[in-house]
């Protein structure tokens, strides 16, 4: 259960949000929107405890993230506005070496079933520098597969995807929150998810 | 906890292999700066063994810096500093990993570049040795300085100069020592006091530069 009361936002000068607060429920989705520039991606980064909040607090079953610290991230699955991906390794590579960074090690079958469901099967071997915007937005996408973190925090998940892909991320999504895991993501585009509620906040510059 | 070192190393070690120009740019530099010496002071073998110690010692420490504002900003820029910092292990130790994979791509190849080039310098075999055994001891603090640096400096312009302007003053005691080594056993008096003392910066730098590294980088991603 994640829940936020009272967060305040300022980058520069400027008040991105403030008071904003939330509480989301195992099996929940949270659909952040705004015109650009309210601040979704900060407040995605926040909730990742990246960028400290100038007022109130996050809760992660009921304690706050800050003092959870490595238990937190333990539980916790970013993807953000860049794909975090190499351009000099392989998908295959990236893949399996982003899990063992997060710990949780993957088989390379596990690994090339994972990018082959993101129809990336024949592009294994290729270094990502060569691949499509698309297709490298799949390739940091491919993680998602095997994740069994309870939180996702995804930032623009479909952007730069064809509706295939749309598709089968909104499905591995869907399966995701059946299981009982929580998701927050930003995004301009309507896609359709399975999930059991959806909840949607709204970030309107200058929120007080 | 050796896991994520390990696998930061070879994660490493494999783009800087499929990015070899970059590692040649640094020894190419410090072949030339180096050679450039004895051209322009002349063959005068006396002087040229008197200056040694000091010009390799300062090469290999400009080489260095010239690596550093690349250790984080590749990272940074395509956002998997990012999930570095998300993952569940302690940043420094991520960072420690870091290290030893930029020592292994600049502080090494530096070492056993060393003795070739002391021979345009009329290094007796003795002095040669000391001063791979200088620089084997004394680069991985470089390494781990330089990083503290490099982590401060992250995404700001002109970031190449500034994380000069910031190391190279913190890199004085490690040049003192490691030329001292060498010039030590030059005239005669022995090196292993300089190395000593060598090996103590080297393993402080190792050890406990990784912590503030680790929270430079933090604020550098908020």
């Amino acid at each position: 259960m994640l829940e936020t009361s009272n967060l305040e936002c300022i980058r520069g000068d400027r008040r991105l949000f403030a008071g904003v607060g939330f509480r989301l429920e195992d099996g929940e989705l949270l659909y952040l929107q705004g015109t650009n520039g309210s601040g979704k991606t900060s407040l995605l980064r926040m909730l990742c405890g990246l960028l400290p909040a100038a007022a109130g607090e996050i809760l992660w079953r009921g304690q706050p993230i800050g003092k959870l610290g490595e238990d937190y991230r333990r539980e916790l699955c970013f993807l953000g506005h860049h794909n975090a991906i190499k351009e000099e390794l392989t998908p295959l590579e990236n893949l399996m070496t982003s899990a063992v960074l997060a710990d949780d090690p993957l088989e390379e079958g596990q690994a090339l079933d994972a990018l082959e469901l993101l129809g990336l099967a024949g592009r294994e071997d290729l270094a990502c520098r060569y691949l499509s915007q698309g297709q490298k937005r799949r390739v940091a996408l491919a993680r998602l597969v095997n994740e069994r973190r309870p939180l996702w925090l995804l930032d623009e998940p479909f952007v730069a995807l064809d509706a295939a892909a749309v598709e089968q991320v909104a499905r591995l999504i869907g399966a995701h929150l059946q299981r009982g895991g929580l998701a927050v993501l930003t995004t301009h585009q309507p896609v359709e998810i399975a999930a059991g509620a959806v909840r949607q906040l709204v970030l309107t510059p200058g929120t007080t | 906890m050796l896991t994520p070192i390990l696998a930061v190393i070879v994660r490493d070690l494999r783009l800087a292999l499929r990015r070899r120009a970059d590692i040649a740019s640094v020894l190419f530099f410090f072949i030339i700066v180096v050679s450039l010496f004895p051209l322009g002071i002349g063959p005068e073998p006396e002087q040229l063994r008197k200056l040694a110690p000091g010009v390799l010692w300062v090469a290999a420490l400009l080489a260095t810096m010239l690596s550093l504002p690349r250790l984080f900003s590749d990272d940074h820029r395509d956002g998997t500093l990012e999930q570095l910092a998300l993952t569940p292990q302690p940043l420094g130790l991520i960072v420690l990993g870091k290290v030893c994979a930029h020592w292994l791509i600049s502080g090494l190849p530096l070492t056993l570049l060393a003795p070739v080039l002391g021979i345009q310098f009329d290094l007796s075999g003795d002095a040669l040795w000391i001063l791979s055994c200088s620089l084997l001891i004394g680069t991985p603090a470089l390494s781990g300085i330089g990083a503290i640096g490099a982590a401060l400096t992250l995404g700001v312009r002109g970031s190449g100069v500034l994380v000069s302007l910031l190391i190279l003053p913190l890199y004085i005691p490690v040049l003192i020592f490691g030329a001292g080594a060498v010039d030590a056993t030059l005239t005669g008096t022995g090196a292993q006091a300089h190395l000593s003392l060598l090996a103590a910066l080297a393993l402080a730098g190792v050890f406990f530069a990784p912590w503030p590294t680790a929270a430079a980088l933090r604020i550098a991603l908020e």
